[in-house]
């Protein structure tokens, strides 16, 4: 039965990595920017959110508006930082992006200093949930109901409306969605915006498992960059499969191997991406 | 023909490719400077050794990035490695310098060339994926193998033998600062013959238009894969030096954040000048030194920023800027004269 909290474990881990990185295929995959700085905003969330409670707002108010100022945040960033890197090479973006983390890094320390800042749950997701065979950590259960919400939002979101439509319409061939009269450039701006908040969302309650701190954004940076691109960018789908994969393979990784499981990842990841270079599920098939 | 691939410009862009009796001037100037700090850095000199290994990093970079347009951010790997490979080799065979570095160099080419093998198939953000990858990988074999690297500890305990049996690497690090100039001096000589030779030109090309390239009958790829080993044997070099100057090897000379700040220095010189790497880093290093003794994160902020602003606006960093200038100055000073 430990498997099974390990699968658990790692179920909750990958949907966390899931919900972060959602947004950053997205970025890479319509926009195609090399966004450096994704880990930021997920940081900036979990910043504000611990502000708001600290001051004594509520868990699900502070989710709610930390969530919403960052996709403004988004917003704005993808208005004067982004628009003007489209053109560019890769590298530009890379550095352009590199360097906005490196900004909001000194900020944030500037702000709240370096150490670790808490995220206090709420009282109902504190303690253990009696699964029959084991008691498991309640919050964990939230982690990969709430996971499993926001993927199937996503891909009711994607799959079935007109936004999702015009979505895959532009990362698949964005002079064509142009040139039929998509205002490609609002969808930029609003699905960036998005992205942002479930980024900030994703720190906020990812917050337990990767703790927040002024070097999260370069700290994780890897382990999103691997969800996207093993998933194959701009892809929705393969995002999941990969973030789940990747949050199970390292759990398991620490309890069975405690040895390797540092870099255990990293040879998968290479060997993966020698035999697949466009991820597990490249884009521009259907999402 | 020569116009279109030198692209000369002022004398800065173009150092040596000027008029004849000029460029020798010029190559004189940062070496002297570099020579001048030795005298007169007094407590600054460990400050200065940790710039000329950083600028031979950056010249690494520059190489791979630069040159053949090779998206590298694993370049900490190679660093790390060289360093590694030389603290273990002055505790485990021989605490003589020079062959510690040619240790170093050797192990961290080897990487180079098995990684750039498998790696360089690939192209745009899978490429530097992967050498994300491996950088991450070995930063995280590093701090798994305690016994024999220290892992978060570092390594301790090396001891460095007198350079060439007659100079030994005192508590001042004079010795350190004129031996990481002269390997740097080496280096950058055989970067300068590189970069302008037959080879060079190819990779020109292969950033430029790897397709075409291709198909005129370049072996791309060789040529990619013996960029990128000569570019980690560099990076190797400089982490070795590091290594065996500061006598210490940390666990964050693999890190993410070290392969970041030196394109960060890169980027602030300018590419494909080779003396970008120069202007990138001796600013850097001394905006990091004053902006830390207000506020260790300050630099962050500062170098953020700068990042953002040579990007959007300087495309060709401060000696795209200091060219720039010296074209208004001089076009100005002539029209002056012309009345």
């Amino acid at each position: 039965m430990a498997y099974l909290t390990i699968l658990l474990d790692g179920t909750a881990y990958g949907m966390v990595l899931f919900i972060i990185s959602v947004g950053l295929t997205v970025t890479m995959g319509l926009m195609r920017v090399v966004n450096l700085a994704h880990g930021a905003f997920a940081m900036i969330g979990g910043y504000v959110a611990a502000t708001i409670i600290e001051q004594g707002g509520g868990f699900l108010t502070a989710i709610v508006v930390a969530s919403l100022a960052v996709g403004a945040l988004g917003a704005i960033a993808e208005l004067l930082l982004y628009r003007p890197l489209y053109r560019r090479g890769e590298l530009a973006q890379a550095l352009m992006t590199f360097g906005f983390t490196f900004v909001v890094i000194a900020a944030l320390t500037a702000l709240f200093g370096t150490n670790v800042k808490t995220l206090p749950a709420p009282a109902l997701l504190i303690g253990l949930t009696d699964l029959g065979y084991t008691h498991y950590p309640t919050y964990r259960l939230f982690l990969i109901a709430v996971g499993a919400v926001t993927a199937l939002c996503l891909w009711l979101l994607i799959d079935r409306t007109l936004y999702g439509a015009r979505l895959r319409a532009a990362v698949d061939n964005p002079h064509m969605a142009r040139a039929i009269g998509m205002d490609v450039n609002l969808l930029f701006t609003g699905t960036f915006a998005v992205g942002c908040a479930l980024a900030a969302f994703g720190g906020i309650i990812g917050a337990a498992l990767l703790p927040l701190e002024p070097f999260y954004a370069l700290r994780y940076l890897v382990t999103f960059l691997i969800v996207v691109i093993v998933g194959g960018v701009g892809n929705f789908k393969g995002s999941f499969i990969a973030a789940l994969a990747l949050g199970i393979i390292d759990t398991a990784g620490k309890f069975l191997l405690p040895g390797t499981s540092a870099y255990i990842i990293y040879v998968l990841v290479i060997v993966l991406l020698l035999w697949r270079p466009h991820g597990l599920v490249p884009a521009r098939s259907a999402p | 023909m020569k116009t279109a691939i030198d692209n000369p410009g002022p004398a800065l862009a173009q150092l040596g490719g000027g008029d004849g009796r000029l460029r020798w001037a010029w190559h004189i100037l940062p070496w002297a400077i570099a020579l001048g700090i030795f005298f007169v850095a007094d407590t600054y000199i460990s400050l200065g050794t940790a710039a000329l290994e950083m600028i031979l990093f950056t010249l690494s970079i520059d190489l791979a990035l630069g040159y053949a347009g090779i998206i590298t951010f694993g370049q900490a790997a190679f660093f790390g490695l060289g360093a590694y490979a030389a603290g273990l080799f002055s505790i485990h065979v021989a605490p003589d310098p020079l062959l510690g570095l040619l240790f170093g160099t050797i192990i961290a080419a080897l990487f180079g060339l098995v990684t750039g093998m498998l790696i360089l198939h690939t192209e745009g953000v899978t490429l530097m994926m992967l050498t994300l990858a491996i950088a991450s990988m070995l930063s995280a074999v590093a701090l798994q193998a305690n016994g024999l690297t220290g892992g978060d500890n570092g390594l301790q305990g090396m001891h460095i033998s007198p350079l060439f049996g007659l100079f030994p690497f005192d508590l001042w690090g004079r010795t350190g600062y004129l031996y990481a100039l002269g390997v740097l001096l080496l280096w950058f000589i055989a970067a300068w013959r590189i970069v302008r030779s037959p080879f060079g030109r190819s990779l020109d090309g292969i950033r430029q238009n790897p397709r075409r390239m291709r198909a005129i009958g370049t072996p791309v790829w060789w040529r990619l894969v013996a960029i990128y080993t000569l570019s980690a044997a560099m990076a190797g070099t400089a982490g070795a030096l590091k290594a065996q100057t500061n006598q210490f090897v940390g666990i964050d000379s693999l890190d993410l954040l070290v392969s970041g700040t030196a394109l960060v220095m890169l980027i602030l010189g300018g590419t494909r000048r080779l003396y970008g790497a120069f202007v990138g880093a001796a600013f850097y290093v001394v905006v990091q030194d004053l902006a830390a003794e207000f506020d260790p994160f300050r630099w962050m902020f500062v170098i953020g920023g700068l990042l953002i602003v040579i990007v959007l606006f300087l495309d060709d960093g401060l000696m795209g800027l200091a060219d720039w200038t010296q074209e208004h100055v001089a076009g100005l000073w002539r029209g002056a004269f012309r009345k």
